[in-house]
């Protein structure tokens, strides 16, 4: 199964969130420092002209952590202009620093308000770089596109063995999952498609994708387990996204 | 040794972490908690568990954790 490419264009969203000039305690927020926490949840519960300062401040600080993530990805997205990656940036700082107001409360401060707050703009500029990348792309579902890499091993035995280990993982895939986990594991871990873009694709979450991700590893390992194969120790480490 | 990825590299990662981790929600969650505790030389890993199994899992959460660790670092360093 094979889902329709997306052929909807990102939309462009004016930001509400520049700074501009305020009056009354103008610059009581400026200059905030980024490791003083108390400091930033008493300016963005502060005083209205404090608090508008405080949240101009911190749109600057997650524009520019959007703009370090996209720019982190520009192998991927190579074809896209300019201003649309601007606008990319500026999307996702505007949905970060709503989604940091709308969740202050929950700020326990087991980490700098900063570094709290960046992870906001960081996912949200992410999801839009994996969408972006993969924006006209077809998404396979298919378990029976993928070509495992077979390098040479040490020796001949090893060389048999992961091979008789991916067989198996072949037969686990087919009769140990339901469709439904075949196919987000075809899509996710055979085939490559980034979790985002399959939720987007889905209309999900990334969550709800890798709990069932998640249930078809611990079925195929099971199912690997009762055909003979030593794979309780096994550990990753890879995949792109 | 080649940095290309191998078999058993290939098997690691569709089977996955071997042990529990948190998911993906409860990784957002910690993610900013965790990147300063690796950035303060603490052992993050022992404080928070499941979550390094959870970002060898999670392709996506691993980027999100690599991002921001970065970017911490960089926003530390250039004051």
């Amino acid at each position: 199964m094979h889902l329709p490419v997306t052929h909807q264009a990102p939309a462009a969203s004016p930001s509400f969130y520049r700074r501009r000039p305020v009056s009354g305690a103008v610059g009581r927020a400026e200059g905030l420092r980024r490791d003083d926490s108390a400091a930033w949840l008493a300016a963005l519960r502060g005083p209205a002209a404090v608090r508008e300062e405080a949240i101009a401040e911190l749109h600057d600080l997650l524009l520019r952590g959007a703009r370090y993530e996209l720019n982190r990805r520009r192998h991927t997205l190579g074809h896209v202009p300019h201003g649309e990656l601007a606008d990319l940036a500026t999307q996702a700082a505007d949905d970060a620093l709503a989604a940091i107001l709308a969740k202050l409360d929950t700020f326990r401060g087991a980490s700098r308000f900063t570094t709290w707050a960046y992870k906001f703009a960081l996912l949200e500029a992410g999801v839009r770089a994996r969408r972006r990348a993969w924006h006209g792309r077809e998404v396979s579902l298919r378990d029976d596109e993928w070509s495992p890499v077979l390098d040479g091993a040490p020796s001949a035995q090893q060389v048999v063995e992961a091979n008789e280990l991916l067989e198996a993982i072949r037969v686990a895939i087919r009769t140990a999952l339901t469709p439904h986990q075949r196919e987000v594991f075809a899509a996710l871990a055979l085939n490559g498609v980034p979790i985002d873009v399959l939720a987007e694709r889905l209309n999900t979450t990334r969550g709800a994708l890798y709990k069932t991700l998640h249930d078809a590893r611990r079925k195929l390992r099971a199912s690997l387990a009762d055909a003979g194969f030593d794979v309780a120790t096994t550990t990753t480490l890879g995949g792109g996204s | 040794m080649s940095d290309e990825p191998t078999t058993r590299d290939e098997i690691a990662k569709l089977l996955g972490p071997a042990g529990p981790e948190v998911s993906c929600e409860r990784c957002f969650e910690l993610l900013d908690q965790y990147v300063d505790l690796e950035l303060a030389g603490e052992d993050a890993d022992a404080r928070l568990p499941g979550l390094r199994a959870h970002l060898d899992g999670c392709p996506a959460c691993r980027e999100d954790h690599e991002s921001l660790r970065d970017f911490v670092r960089l926003q530390s360093s250039s004051g």
